[in-house]
């Protein structure tokens, strides 16, 4: 089975209530947007600040990535908000 | 050389790695990085910092600060480089972030440092938790550490800024 391992850190796992998960790759979802979007349909309102670009980077495979990029399983994501080292 | 780590460092023993490793370096520029007691963000009646929380994405952390890293060396002659980042529970006076870099020159030994530390800023995932006498809350980032990356992008665009 294709699957996706999701994490989640910081500010944003707190707000979701969620660390991350592995679950299967959706017939629908070519790309981190529809990913997204996918998982705000299965999880509700609250999650839809995943969708917002500017409180919400994602890597993929530990690059950030925009939104367009594609995904074809097997990849780790991982949502953040803007990073504040240093 | 790139480390993620919750211990302390010790600088001095860090600048004569610097000294080792460097090829008949002409400079070496260290930066360290010391956890603010008060955050300037707040104005006014600001709350005192009782820890900072470090957290990071292991792996991709330690794969950007590579980069980052990596980006130095191409753009200036970088002899050495060490960059520590600590991580977990850290109090005010703290040490937190080691940049030090060894070049023939010191003007590339201060640009290449100066260009980690931006860059680590904004594009390395770390995120700080601040504990104070008002409560806990995630620190926000600044425009200011995005803006500071946009002048390395300058400097790359004009041939002519020496370096």
């Amino acid at each position: 089975m294709v699957t996706l391992t999701i994490n989640f850190f910081a500010s944003l796992r707190e707000e979701l209530g969620a660390s991350g998960e592995t679950l299967p790759l959706p017939e629908q979802v070519t790309n981190v947007a529809q990913l997204v979007d996918y998982l705000v349909g299965l999880r509700g309102e609250r999650w839809a600040v995943l969708q917002d670009n500017t409180r919400v980077l994602v890597a993929v495979d530990h690059t950030i990535v925009q939104r367009s990029h594609a995904l074809r399983g097997g990849e780790e994501v991982a949502f953040f908000p803007p990073m504040t080292g240093g | 050389m790139i480390l993620v780590q919750t211990q302390d460092f010790d600088s001095a023993e860090q600048y004569r790695c610097l000294r080792e490793e460097a090829d008949n370096p002409g400079a070496i520029v260290t930066f360290t990085g010391l956890v603010r007691e008060f955050y300037e963000h707040n104005s006014g009646s600001e709350p005192r910092v009782e820890a900072l929380f470090l957290e990071h994405y292991p792996g991709m952390t330690e794969k950007a600060l590579a980069d980052i890293e990596a980006q130095a060396r191409s753009r200036w002659d970088v002899q050495a480089c060490r960059v520590i980042h600590r991580v977990g529970e850290l109090h005010g006076g703290d040490q937190i972030v080691y940049v030090g870099v060894a070049s023939t020159h010191r003007g590339d030994a201060f640009a290449a440092a100066e260009f980690i530390m931006d860059y680590l800023k904004s594009r390395a995932p770390f995120w700080k938790r601040q504990s104070t006498t008002a409560g806990e809350q995630w620190i926000e980032s600044r425009a200011a550490d995005e803006a500071a990356l946009q002048r390395w992008d300058a400097v790359k665009s004009d041939p002519d800024v020496p370096h």
